[in-house]
């Protein structure tokens, strides 16, 4: 019953940020300069008189109000509108980009997970050995690498190696896994890596530091003189406490992981949401961008109510209200 | 003759007592500091970085090359490919024929200047809000609060493209965006610290005395968080360097000709099967650089914090331990330093 009131309240403040982020977007638009999407699609050296016309075909030269109104009628019978410049609907073309962006954050996320939750226990239950000491060097140099320069690096160490010795499963831009698994993954294993690495560090070392805390405490000493196993005090002891403020991070670094994905999208040329919104961003395409900008603002909303319910099942003590 | 006295005549009876040298908070840092051969590493790598920097118009001199001259006839091979590394061009040239060297200095000193003036910025801006949050509460806190979050979770590489889009891409517009997503952290962190200085003692005493509420965000409690923000300053800075060079890679940065990591490594992107060097040299500034500023702000933090020094004194009790009775290691072993 909690449970339902919770989730009932969280979708109406979810509903409010979803608006007001539309709205901030909608204005953004306002504040560019006048005429750049009918320069745009007139061409350079077209005359006053066409920019007036591309400007009315596309109800440019309405009041904002009006603008908006169209806008909101539109949305509400879920119709994000069409492209500017080519009149392709915005729902099409986020059914066309979601698949190949959800790849990327799907598989990447499980890579960072699983490297950066493990390196950090491993490196917690063996403080200041070489082990620890080498994963450290390693989190900070994945910490200070820029995404673009490993996805690049990755395209000619890698990528490029292995093509040119005749190894071509690895592979540039996006395949669906309808054709094949395999070659899906092969499209995705750099990507994946690259938007991985800085998470996968940044997790290990909040892990390491949160578990370290934790051994320290009372009753990890108590598991261990009731005599049960290191691994048994680790992991059933000490891991699920320790795991709160990482999934806590989870839940902050969501918007870290949007950036990430717009600059893995670009360097592999994978055509999903992030790259297709930098395009959209300069070519001032504003149905496109909102249409964007509301489902990055989506995903964020149910990014956070996911986290809060895994935290409230990893730490008891914590109730949804 | 009080007790303390006699205590004190007996003292020196025994003899002259070691002089005890009082040692301030951050000359214990400094000693904590100067051991981690890390840090210093990274320390000495930065002062080279900037001096290089700082020294960009003498190279181009000393090679007759500027950041932005085109060598078409000696810069590319007769196909229009770019040189590589050699007499000529030290680190070889890119596309256009230009020196790579030369450019890569001078965007060491676009990509040094955004990371310490947004730094100061964010640090300035970051401590004051925090400062005022923590400190006075209530609603200003919920609004601030509640602002600094909404920050945090934004995804500010795509707000930063809208805004940059919008003002025009210019190096004021890199600077303002970039420290308008980089002061929250900073503010979260002071805010939570003020929140529990606040309530000590010697903060109810300055009040007590008529203290006005800003004398004492400056002069009582301002002091105490100097450590934690320098350690967070400083892991800003590559976090920045960062920020601009994605900027500017994805062309809404620094804009050509004018060199900056990040372009260069854009226009790198199309000849990295032809040009080895031309991506492999300002991406090895660039990671040089922000890792030894991470590497500089982790020794930091580790100096600072007291726990660090009973760290490396339980690890050589360990070793100690481990060398003396070789069988019985493992689980006894950790449990003595967890509980430590």
């Amino acid at each position: 019953m909690a449970f339902g009131r919770f989730l009932i309240r969280r979708l109406l403040s979810g509903i409010v940020v979803l608006w007001v982020v539309s709205l901030a977007a909608f204005l953004l638009f306002f504040a560019r300069p006048h005429n750049t999407v009918a320069r745009e699609l007139a061409g350079r050296a077209a005359t006053p008189q066409t920019l007036q016309l591309v400007n009315k075909e596309l109800g440019l030269n309405d009041p904002i109000t009006v603008q908006y109104g169209h806008f909101l009628d539109r949305l509400v019978h879920g119709d994000l509108g069409y492209s500017f410049l080519d009149g392709e609907s915005v729902n099409t073309i986020i059914a066309q980009d979601l698949p190949r962006t959800a790849s990327l954050v799907a598989g990447a996320m499980v890579l960072w997970l699983v490297v950066g939750l493990g390196v950090g226990i491993l490196s917690a239950t063996r403080a200041r050995s070489l082990f620890d000491r080498l994963a450290t060097i390693g989190v900070l140099g994945g910490i200070s690498m820029p995404t673009f320069v490993l996805g690049q690096l990755l395209l000619i160490g890698v990528f490029l190696q292995l093509n040119r010795h005749g190894f071509t499963w690895v592979q540039n831009g996006y395949e669906g896994p309808s054709q094949s698994i395999i070659g899906w993954a092969g499209h995705m294993i750099l990507p994946w890596i690259t938007l991985a690495t800085v998470s996968a560090a940044v997790y290990s070392r909040l892990s390491r530091g949160s578990l370290l805390d934790t051994l320290g405490e009372d009753y990890i000493r108590t598991a261990r003189s009731k005599g049960l196993s290191e691994r048994r005090v680790v992991f059933k002891h000490a891991v699920r406490a320790a795991l709160t403020p990482v999934v806590s991070q989870l839940g902050i670094d969501v918007g870290t992981l949007l950036g990430g994905v717009v600059v893995t999208e670009s360097v592999f040329s994978i055509g999903g949401i992030g790259q297709d919104s930098v395009q959209a961003i300069v070519q001032g395409n504003l149905p496109v961008i909102i249409g964007f900008v509301l489902l990055a603002a989506l995903f964020v909303v149910v990014a956070n109510l996911i986290v809060d319910i895994v935290y409230s099942l990893l730490d008891p003590r914590v109730r949804l209200v | 003759m009080s007790v303390t006295e006699l205590e004190f005549q007996a003292q020196s009876a025994a003899g002259p007592v070691q002089a005890i040298e009082g040692r301030s908070q951050w000359r214990l840092t400094w000693r904590r500091l100067l051991h981690d051969r890390m840090a210093i590493a990274s320390g000495i790598v930065i002062v080279i970085v900037v001096g290089l920097a700082l020294a960009a118009p003498l190279f181009a001199r000393l090679t007759g090359h500027g950041p932005n001259q085109l060598f078409p006839n000696t810069g590319l091979s007769v196909n229009g490919i770019p040189v590589g590394p050699g007499h000529n061009f030290w680190l070889g040239t890119d596309e256009q024929g230009r020196d790579l060297f030369v450019r890569i200095l001078y965007g060491a000193r676009i990509s040094l200047f955004v990371g310490v003036v947004t730094t100061a910025i964010a640090t300035v801006a970051g401590v004051g809000i925090g400062l005022v949050a923590g400190y006075f509460g209530g609603w200003i806190d919920t609004v601030l609060a509640r602002f600094i979050d909404a920050v945090l979770a934004f995804p500010y590489v795509v707000l930063a493209l809208a805004l940059a889009v919008v003002l025009g891409p210019s190096l004021p517009v890199v600077v303002g965006v970039i420290a308008f997503f980089s002061w929250a952290g900073i503010s979260r962190i002071v805010r939570g610290q003020t929140l529990s200085i606040k309530e000590r003692e010697y903060v109810e005493s300055a009040r007590s005395i008529g203290a006005s509420p800003w004398r004492i965000m400056v002069i009582d409690i301002l002091p105490n968080l100097l450590a934690p923000v320098l350690v967070l300053a400083t892991l800003s800075i590559p976090t920045a360097i960062v920020f601009e060079a994605t900027l500017s890679y994805l062309g809404l940065g620094i804009q050509p000709p004018t060199a900056s990591w990040g372009n260069i490594l854009a226009g790198a992107q199309n000849y990295y099967n032809v040009a080895w060097w031309y991506l492999i040299f300002p991406a090895l500034a660039l990671l040089i650089t922000t890792l030894a500023f991470n590497l500089l702000g982790d020794g930091i933090r580790d100096a600072m914090d007291p726990r660090t020094e009973r760290l490396f004194a339980a690890d050589t009790a360990r070793r100690r331990l481990r060398r003396s009775k070789p069988a019985k290691a493992g689980g006894a072993g950790t449990a003595d330093v967890a509980g430590a």
